[in-house]
């Protein structure tokens, strides 16, 4: 009663069955063990589950897991080049945006999500891209400047 | 002693593994075999059990087990325990229903959620299909839900066989009542206020996880599970609810996403996937959903309140008298009649002279969901309902609302060459400076601009306006023999145990648990320091019963406090044995030694040994003082000496569009006192978590039970938190006033942010009312724009 699917998943290719109801996130979790992706929600409130399917920022709890075949998807796990931290990993810990680090991994992707369409924001715009994303911990102050951290050292590099 | 660590914003050590996505929360875990349960849960909130049928769930392949209330009752498995006693004035037991893990056949349902059931599965989905299978017969009954009328004659009884009339207690604290009634009398004004302090859900970001484990082999039980105190669960549940022997048990509280008090409590369903799991001898694990978190996470705050604060002609605060009916839910959980009776009727001093002070309190059960400690638990409405007043009486009296606070605030004392300051109301506070706080908020805000402003915003038809809120606060609960004088089950201090390894390298570990407040960085840096060794020589261990020796856990802001101070005392052991061991190795006086940089010297000369070496020497000891015990590992317990009082002041400036009545908070300023400070990022940070949650509270959040005991907002979609575009940059700075009976001099910072912010966020919209002609004395939190328009027409 399994249903194949291929998708590539940090660079890596996968090929399952995967029951029909199966989320996303589910899939992820359960089958990859790529449990950086968190539930937080049934929902699709909260964005502790935010991942990159083909580039952009999808709540990987709202996504069957079949819907993600032929998908590239990115997790956090994927985000560092080895040893280097992309630069908004950096910049949450360099400004203390996390605390229990639960709503992290969501928060990481959401905002490479709009770095990646607006490597320049200002702090409303900020604010405005991570309103899908719950963190009950940093009142949110830290988590803006680690994305504009991120946004000046991305600057930098290109 | 060199500080190098302590006082910096050291990056946090743990980050590593959150930003790459390698946390280990609980959810994460596979064990072998494992199974997943799924709870069946009451639709209703009062409703008799007629029947369960699990015939069907049974039926469905992949189901493992479906245990009901009737096996637990049949297994003689009690329900799980309170942890504090609160007796009626007149000395009357405080009324103790049971709160059994499953309700059974014949049984009554108490509150939405209460669960009936449990179905064990080899998937997720096979245990929720299951679950929808279980077929119970319920008769359902009227609820109730609103503490007030609760106790009022004719109310439906939520436990009618053990509080008939839904008091669980009834209480008093202060001064005798008849002074206070008098002092209220002879005041030449009395602000007055009806209130209700709403009830909040935490909504920790990660939702409660339990693994159950029974290995058959060890006859060992072990629980991970999402807690802020491992021994405690361990405790608990070994001792009170499954009746198996303590050293049997071992809980893991690994990486826990965001407590904020609620996952310091033992929840049924930790015990039901440990009993479960010896049943069918696998491991069983459950995950609670978002839905579920909201019907049986415990709640916080829920106060129906009537306060009167009596004033001279000058404004000096002459009394102040208080009744509150509290809201316990249905059962009472863990702390729950210590939070409005020793966490807030203590603090309603407040950092003013007030020299009557009486607060009369009733418990009360209702149809809903336990109500315990939430992020400052009782202190947050003891500030609310104090700080409220001061900023009402302040315009209704035509004065100065910061004016009005200096001239009531307690004089700067330290503790040390002043004595601590003794209260109307039990405690006595360590040390403040409370002008301080307000003068350094009063010139970041620029007060005198912002009151022209305000009149210029005016003319353009908008609505501005400031709110106050001067606080202290009480954290690290204790002494053990107060607290329980006081009717605690359990001591409140702290163990730790600094084990130094033969190359030098440190292993530290403590009782205290870390959810997000950065132990793993914050405690490295104050043993590095004091052994005056790298950070990285240094690790910090936590969070499980097998590896710490005993611990109290984390909550009411006490974990370096206490949990600090017991290391403290550790370290302290481990430098004077070593002194002894670094004295014979250099063949002179111990006296003659001092302890820099890492090493022994001998004073006067260039004669020295390092902390590795004196390591070393510690565990091969062939060159050593005669009687000495090999070895360089201390364990401490730390009971403090008294409460630690933090302290602040809150500055909320909002603009409200009088067309939709929409409040924007324009700015947040918090000057806090927290004593001393070993890492100022991990404090700010901690400060800005605490306001966004009291800030919640003033402007979005509330559970809101209809007269049915149904939660109406149960779920992200109702219930209203702050997201990232609802707040401002906050504007923090802090004094230092030192704690005078710690050895770190620290308060404690996890809470102060949430108790002061909430009323400086409604004062602040009731100074803006105000300032357009519209004299409103309160309008009822959360305060929506539908709420604050309805209060200017
Ligand atoms: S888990 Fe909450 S949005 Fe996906
Ligand atoms: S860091 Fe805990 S929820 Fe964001």
């Amino acid at each position: 009663m399994g249903v194949k699917i291929n998708v590539t998943v940090n660079g890596k290719a996968y090929s399952h069955d995967v029951e029909p109801r199966t989320l996303l996130v589910h899939y992820l979790r359960d089958t990859l063990l790529l449990t950086g992706t968190h539930v937080g929600c049934d929902t699709s409130s909260c964005g502790a589950c935010t991942i990159h399917v083909d580039g952009i920022a999808a709540k990987s709890c709202t996504m069957l897991a079949v819907q993600a075949d032929d998908c590239e998807i990115t997790t956090i796990e994927g985000m560092a080049k080895g040893s280097d931290m992309h630069p908004l990993q950096e910049g949450f810990k360099e400004c203390h945006g996390l605390q229990c680090g639960f709503c992290t991994p969501g928060m990481i992707m959401s905002s490479a999500d709009l770095l990646s369409k607006n490597p320049n924001p200002t702090e409303d715009e900020i604010r405005h891209a991570l309103e899908g994303n719950f963190c009950r911990c940093t009142g949110y102050h830290n988590i803006v400047r680690a994305v504009q951290y991120a946004a000046e050292k991305m600057a930098v590099e290109v | 002693m060199s500080n190098r660590y302590i006082g910096k914003s050291i990056k946090r050590v743990e980050d590593k593994r959150f930003i790459t996505g390698k946390g280990k929360y609980t959810d994460d875990m596979v064990l072998p075999q494992q199974t997943y349960a799924h709870i069946v849960r009451s639709p209703y909130a009062h409703a008799l059990v007629k029947k369960i049928d699990i015939s069907a769930a049974l039926a469905i392949e992949g189901v493992v087990a479906v245990f009901t209330g009737d096996d637990i009752r049949n297994a003689g498995i009690n329900g799980v325990p309170c942890g504090w006693q609160v007796n009626f004035k007149d000395g009357t037991t405080m009324k103790e229903p049971s709160h059994p893990l499953l309700v059974g056949t014949g049984d009554t349902i108490k509150h939405l959620g209460d669960a009936v059931a449990v179905v064990i599965a080899e998937d997720r989905n096979i245990a929720a299909d299951a679950a929808d299978a279980v077929e119970v017969d319920y008769e359902v009954k009227n609820a109730i839900s609103n503490p007030f009328e609760a106790v009022q004659a004719g109310a439906t009884p939520v436990h009618p066989e053990v509080a008939p009339n839904n008091i669980a207690f009834d209480w008093t604290l202060g001064n005798p009542r008849d002074e206070v009634d008098a002092a209220i009398a002879a005041s030449h004004h009395v602000t007055t206020l009806d209130f209700i302090n709403q009830r909040v859900i935490p909504n920790a970001i990660e939702p409660r996880v339990a693994i159950g484990h029974y290995d058959t082999t060890s006859e060992k039980y072990t629980l991970y599970t999402s807690t802020q105190n491992p021994h405690l669960i361990r405790l608990m549940m070994s001792a009170f609810v499954l009746g198996i022997p303590e050293h049997k048990v071992r809980v893991v509280g690994p990486d826990v996403g965001g407590g904020f008090g609620s996952k310091i409590f033992h929840y049924t369903e930790e015990a039901l996937v440990v009993w479960a799991s010896k049943q069918i001898e696998r491991p069983v694990k459950w995950t609670s959903e978002r839905s579920e978190a909201f019907m049986t996470d415990a709640h916080g705050r829920d106060h129906v309140t009537k306060a009167e604060m009596g004033f001279d002609k000058d404004g000096n605060v002459m009394a102040l008298r208080v009744k509150t009916y509290a809201n316990l839910g249905a059962y009472l959980s863990l702390f729950a009649p210590a939070v409005p009776t020793y966490l807030h009727g203590t603090l309603l001093q407040g950092l003013y002279t007030t020299p009557k002070i009486n607060i009369d309190l009733v418990g009360v059960f209702t149809h809903t969901n336990a109500v315990d400690a939430y992020r400052g638990a009782g202190r947050p409405e003891a500030t609310y309902l104090l700080e409220r007043l001061m900023d009402l009486g302040a315009l209704e009296m035509g004065m100065d609302p910061a004016d009005l606070r200096f001239r009531n605030f307690i004089p700067p004392f330290d503790g040390v060459t002043q004595p601590g300051y003794q209260t109307q109301v039990a405690l006595q506070y360590d040390s403040g400076n409370y002008e301080g706080v307000l003068k350094r908020g009063l010139e970041m805000l620029d007060y005198k601009g912002f009151r022209e402003d305000q009149k210029e915003a005016l003319k353009n038809g908008k609505l501005l306006g400031v709110g106050f809120s001067t606080y202290v606060e009480a954290c690290g609960i204790a002494p053990s023999a107060v607290v329980g004088s006081l009717g605690a089950r359990a001591g409140l201090y702290e163990s730790a145990q600094v084990r130094v390894q033969p190359t030098g390298k440190v292993s530290v570990y403590t009782g205290s648990h870390s959810h997000g407040q950065g132990h793993e960085t914050t405690f490295v840096q104050i043993v590095a320091d004091k052994f005056g060794i790298p950070m990285e020589d240094v690790e910090l261990i936590h969070g499980d019963s097998d590896t710490v020796a005993f611990g109290m856990g984390t909550y009411g802001s006490r974990s370096l406090a206490v949990g600090g101070s017991a290391i403290m005392k550790s370290i302290d052991k481990i430098l004077e044995k070593g002194a002894k061991i670094a004295a014979h190795k250099l063949e002179a006086n111990i006296d003659d030694l001092e302890f820099n940089e890492g090493k022994w010297t001998v004073k006067g000369t260039d004669k020295s040994i390092s902390f590795g070496d004196v390591s070393l020497t510690a565990y091969v000891p062939h060159v050593y003082p005669e009687g000495l015990e090999p070895g360089l590992d201390f364990s401490s317990f730390y009971d403090p000496a008294n409460f630690t009082y933090p302290f602040g002041c809150h500055i909320a400036v909002v603009e409200i569009d009088p067309e939709t009545g929409k409040v924007k908070l324009k700015r947040f300023l918090a000057v806090d006192d927290v004593g001393n400070v070993i890492n100022p990022m991990i404090v700010d940070g901690q400060i800005h978590g605490g306001l966004a949650q009291g800030i919640g509270q003033a402007l979005f959040e509330g559970a809101i039970y209809d007269d049915n005991g149904q939660l109406i907002n149960g779920s992200y979609m109702d219930y209203c938190m702050p997201r990232a575009d609802d707040l401002p940059m906050f504007e923090i700075d802090r004094t230092v006033t030192p704690c005078p009976h710690n050895p770190l001099g620290v308060k404690g910072a996890g809470e102060a942010g949430c108790i002061g912010s909430t009323p400086a966020v409604v004062n602040a919209v009731i100074d803006a009312l105000w300032s357009g002609g519209h004299q409103v004395k309160d309008i009822l939190m959360p305060l929506t724009p539908e709420r604050v328009w309805r209060a200017m027409q």
